[in-house]
């Protein structure tokens, strides 16, 4: 027991590397999704913009429901995080960016199977706590004295849509903080901390009471669209197929509206 | 490494292969991101005005917080190590908390004691004080996710000393001022400088209360693990130096504690 050689030992540490650092790539071929065309069986995993929790778990489970030989995992993350992800080797058979930007990285990469499918639309909209403390009632407000507003770091989709509409209204806009994702935002505005925020109309309407939106014309300046397309070399190319045109088509629709995204 | 097989260690073979494993788990993730740095850029990287602002921020923030960490920290560890009441291993408890709870409810706590609505906020505000995305707000998230390091290591080092010599001078007439002035503190002066430095890394480090709390912008709250987070966004190359700059000030910071650490070893040996 004891007397184990320096190179076993060697040999012991980098199996435990080798098993550690393999990412689960190279998925073996099994459970083919060569079934007949009218029974999908397998599973897929999607990547799905953090903006897309509710509605992509909505239609994942209507999804099973139509197909019961599928499972569908869902993982949610910031859209950048999720391509790096994905370029990185992570296992992913569908991926749904908040932009076109992080989208263009995947299939800049080669990791698309055909040309992604644009599916939604969002737009921003200024959400304050409920009973509006600061009284703002247009975008202009949100650059007067005194008013705490908290928008998205220019770095992400959602800050780049702040800038694109502040400069399309001719406004300078002096934040107090600028997040890295669109939660902090609204997490700024829910607690009270910030008067006021820009987000996306879904994020309003996913926060239910706990925020009030205010719409602002200039925001439709500004639409961020979203695309979805299936992975490369997916061990369940069908079905990433198919869930893509399931989100895309008219079962996507309805889920989506009724979040307020907008049709692409 | 070959001397370890010529003198007895006392360590058997299989101990020396986890230990190796374990070490390369630690290593290889950092030389994984050194490998990735763009050296050619990395000068310009690391020298950009966000970054040096971000830096700055965090130097500033940090030591802010160590300095706050001594002051409540060194009283709170004496008040545990010397002192006896009721509910004190209840209260410890408590006190070190922050140690393992997750910096982003942390972060919510803070919010809900020093925000606008908070517990505290509202009192704060009328005094005209704002916290809220403040450098203020930085530093007090940053106190609260290091102070228990500061309590913790003095604490041990204080049980480690024992209070003998305090009694003597106590009974030799020394007031409890002077017994903590010339007897206590100077006897474990480098667990206060080892658990300080502790301090300052953990702030430094500190994101997740940060981000939930104080928010993001450059050069008031935006500190240097919030520009790597954000940077990683859209320049990798950015996030990626900075990262290395932050591995560089946290091996300064362990060697460092290391050396001011030894000595309270070598003291509390000679002293039994």
């Amino acid at each position: 027991m004891a007397r184990v050689s320096r190179p076993l030992a060697l040999v012991v540490t980098a199996l435990a590397l080798a098993f550690t650092g393999c990412a689960p790539v190279a998925t073996a071929p099994t459970a083919g999704p060569t079934a007949g065309a009218t029974a999908l069986t397998g599973d897929i995993t999607v990547y799905a913009a953090a903006s897309l929790t509710a509605t992509f778990t909505d239609l994942a489970e209507a999804f099973e429901t139509e197909n019961p030989g599928t499972t569908v995992a869902l993982n949610f993350a910031g859209s950048s995080d999720l391509v790096t992800q994905i370029i990185e080797g992570a296992p992913a058979d569908v991926f749904a960016s908040a932009d076109t930007a992080n989208m263009a990285r995947l299939t800049d990469a080669g990791l698309g199977e055909g040309d992604p499918v644009d599916f939604a639309t969002n737009t921003l909209e200024i959400a304050v706590p409920p009973g509006n403390p600061a009284g703002i009632t247009d975008l202009a407000g949100l650059a007067g004295p005194g008013v705490k507003l908290v928008v998205c770091a220019p770095e992400v989709p959602c800050g780049r849509a702040t800038a694109a509409v502040a400069s399309a209204a001719g406004l300078t806009l002096t934040p107090v903080s600028e997040e890295s994702s669109v939660t902090d935002v609204l997490g700024k505005v829910t607690s009270g901390e910030a008067d006021a925020g820009l987000v996306y109309v879904t994020d309003v309407t996913a926060a239910g009471a706990a925020v009030a939106g205010v719409e602002f014309e200039e925001s439709a300046g500004a639409a961020n669209t979203y695309p979805i397309v299936a992975v490369r070399d997916s061990a369940s190319a069908t079905v990433a197929q198919a869930f893509v045109e399931f989100v895309g088509g008219p079962a996507g629709a309805p889920v989506l509206r009724a979040a307020g995204f907008g049709a692409p | 490494m070959q001397p370890a097989s010529a003198t007895y260690t006392g360590v058997p073979r299989w101990v020396l292969a986890l230990a190796a494993i374990g070490a390369a788990f630690v290593l290889l993730p950092l030389l994984a991101m050194v490998l990735r740095v763009n050296w050619a850029e990395f000068v310009p990287l690391i020298t950009s005005e966000s970054s040096v602002a971000a830096l700055l921020l965090s130097l500033r923030t940090s030591l802010a917080a160590t300095a706050l960490c001594v002051i409540f920290g060194v009283p709170m560890a004496l008040v545990l190590a010397r002192t006896d009441f009721w509910g004190q291993k209840v209260l410890r408890s408590l006190v070190l908390l922050p140690l393992v709870l997750p910096p982003v409810v942390g972060g919510i706590a803070l919010l809900y004691t020093f925000g606008r609505r908070g517990l505290l906020g509202q009192s704060f505000e009328v005094l005209g004080i704002d916290i809220a995305f403040s450098t203020t707000a930085v530093v007090i998230a940053q106190t609260f996710v290091a102070l228990p390091f500061l309590v913790l290591s003095l604490e041990g080092a204080l049980r480690t000393a024992g209070s003998r010599f305090e009694a003597v001078g106590a009974t030799l007439g020394a007031s409890p001022g002077t017994v903590l002035r010339r007897i206590t503190l100077p006897l474990v002066l480098p667990a206060v400088l080892s658990g300080a430095v502790l301090s300052f890394a953990r702030a430094l480090g500190e994101f997740g209360a940060t981000l939930t709390f104080a928010g993001s912008l450059q050069g008031s709250t935006r500190t240097l693990p919030l520009e790597i987070y954000l940077q990683r966004e859209t320049d990798p190359d950015t996030a990626v130096a900075l990262s290395l700059v932050l591995v560089i000030v946290a091996i300064v910071i362990v060697s460092l504690a290391h050396r001011t650490g030894a000595p309270s070893f070598r003291r509390a040996r000679g002293a039994s």
